[in-house]
């Protein structure tokens, strides 16, 4: 079971209280782009077995839209943090360096 | 191989048993091979067997990082149908079908295909509009289904309760050759049958990287060394999208976790396999007499093959209204299985971008199904280095081209 924590309202709850996005910081691709960059922002998807960085909703609560840095093989929470951003904050960067050394950031 | 018979039976309870052979063998990896199938499940072992049955294709090996058989293929809820919307999956799923049916005699492997019918409920009116839809198009396509009265279900189904107040019945679609099978036997036999026609299996052997030059694929390393090959076919469900970064490409695919469970052993109580997807419950019963009960998947991308709780009590409350005798079940059993879901949720098979690697994977929640017709499918594609009619509208280039095949609408679910 995951218990996140909503970084607007500050509340901590278990899965049912939230509602999963999907993969973050997609750069999105409109009218005039090439079908390979729309195909890319529609459905072109990192899924690693390891640290992910996603977006969630806390539907019953605030409402509000966060991101969440987690690890889909352990489903260790790294950290959440606003959705007004599109790079993973620094601190998110070393709580999960913190945990996994080998860890890189994907270009 | 030594054939399997009501002879060999006798035979060996002449001999305590003493002369049974092992059912494949366990060989080392070769320096080359012609083929290699990366996944030793279903599907993989499907494509060993008909590149060498229908393509002469024998120099082939199906490396496998766990044990055989050990992912999906003995996860699932074992449901065998065709009644699909558009004419590309029905003509996979058909051939797949028809293939269980004489599958048996076909590996000499017991794999205990039962067509004992599959019902679809329709429990909204937008999913009787959808099944209605669905029975025209099979029936044009020569897919025997047909709809189904609530009161003829309740004939068929004693045991079901169709004027639930939240989720009545208002029809179902019956396709009375679907069924299920033994989804062990099915890996089993196929392992079998490949490994006898001179295919390697190749357990505990992990890939851990794919080599490349600027002609394409040159071959794999392992934790049993490196592998010399022309032609690679990556076959591995949830894993995939960690594949096929090795092998240096994306795919639109996103990796979640699939529940099920088993109840205690009852008297036989339910002889069909039923399905309510609006609720995400699917339910038959075992020959042991478990109720085998599917639930939805997470909506959460997930590797660690366990579910959330929550989803498996939704799926319980929602079919103890449908079959109240549920509620006084204990469970037995539950777990999960890592499912690989495409943007449109229906498979890939075909090339990829980088050259001599094939893909098989995105079956989603509906793969074992389609193993035979599937590894029917990528083994022509193998052999010719290009799909054929049957695998070339799951091509992956129809994600750039927006030719989607747009199963999840009609279905209400995934598969």
């Amino acid at each position: 079971m995951l218990r996140l924590t909503c970084p607007v309202c500050g509340a901590t709850g278990e899965e049912t209280e939230f509602h999963a996005g999907g993969e973050a910081h997609l750069k999105r691709f409109g009218p005039g782009s090439t079908d390979e960059d729309f195909r890319d922002y529609l459905f072109q998807r990192q899924n690693p077995r390891g640290v992910h960085f996603e977006r969630w909703r806390h539907q019953y609560g605030c409402g509000k839209w966060f991101h969440v840095a987690r690890c889909t093989q352990t489903l260790e929470v790294f950290g959440s943090y606003t959705a007004q951003t599109s790079t993973v904050p620094d601190h998110i960067q070393s709580a999960i360096k913190a945990r996994r050394p080998d860890w890189e950031p994907a270009q | 191989m030594k054939r399997y018979s009501a002879f060999a039976i006798a035979r060996e309870a002449f001999r305590h048993h003493t002369g049974w052979e092992r059912a494949w063998r366990s060989p080392q990896p070769k320096a080359e091979y012609d083929v290699v199938i990366v996944g030793a499940g279903g599907h993989g072992l499907a494509t060993a067997y008909y590149l060498a049955k229908n393509h002469g294709i024998t120099n082939v090996a199906v490396v496998e990082k766990g044990w055989l058989g050990g992912g999906n293929t003995g996860r699932n809820t074992t449901i065998i149908r065709s009644n699909y919307l558009q004419p590309s999956s029905m003509a996979i799923f058909e051939k797949s079908r028809g293939l269980y049916e004489d599958l048996s005699q076909d590996l000499n492997y017991n794999i205990m295909f039962s067509p004992r019918g599959v019902m679809m409920l329709a429990q909204t009116e937008h999913e009787l509009r959808a099944w209605k839809r669905t029975a025209h198009a099979n029936r044009i396509a020569g897919i025997e289904s047909e709809m189904v009265t609530p009161q003829q279900i309740q004939e068929m189904i004693p045991i079901i309760q169709t004027a639930g107040p939240r989720y009545p019945v208002l029809g179902g679609l019956w396709q009375a050759r679907g069924g299920s099978a033994r989804h062990d036997a099915v890996a089993w036999g196929y392992a079998r049958a490949a490994s006898n026609m001179g295919v390697d299996i190749i357990q505990q052997c992990e890939v851990i990287g794919v080599d490349r030059d600027a002609s394409g694929v040159t071959g794999i390393q392992t934790t049993k060394g490196a592998i010399r090959t022309k032609k690679l076919c990556i076959v591995v469900a949830g894993n995939s999208g960690v594949l096929a970064d090795m092998a240096g490409f994306k795919l639109p695919v996103e990796s979640v976790a699939l529940q099920a469970l088993v109840s205690e052993p009852i008297k036989p109580a339910l002889d069909c396999v039923v399905m309510a997807n609006t609720v995400h419950g699917y339910m038959s019963q075992s020959d042991k007499g478990e109720m085998v009960i599917g639930g939805g998947a997470d909506s959460f991308n997930n590797y660690t093959q366990r579910g959330s709780f929550h989803h498996l009590e939704e799926t319980v409350r929602a079919l103890i209204e449908t079959f109240p005798m549920v509620s006084r079940l204990k469970m037995l059993r539950h777990w999960g299985g890592i499912v690989d879901m495409t943007g449109d949720r229906s498979p890939i098979i075909g090339t990829t971008p980088v050259p001599g690697v094939f893909i098989n994977c995105g079956w989603g929640t509906g793969g074992f199904k389609a193993i035979p017709g599937s590894g029917w499918a990528t083994a022509e594609m193998l052999a010719d280095g290009a799909p054929r009619a049957l695998a070339a509208p799951f091509a992956l280039d129809r994600f750039t081209q927006g030719r989607m095949i747009d199963e999840s609408v009609a279905a209400a679910v995934a598969h």
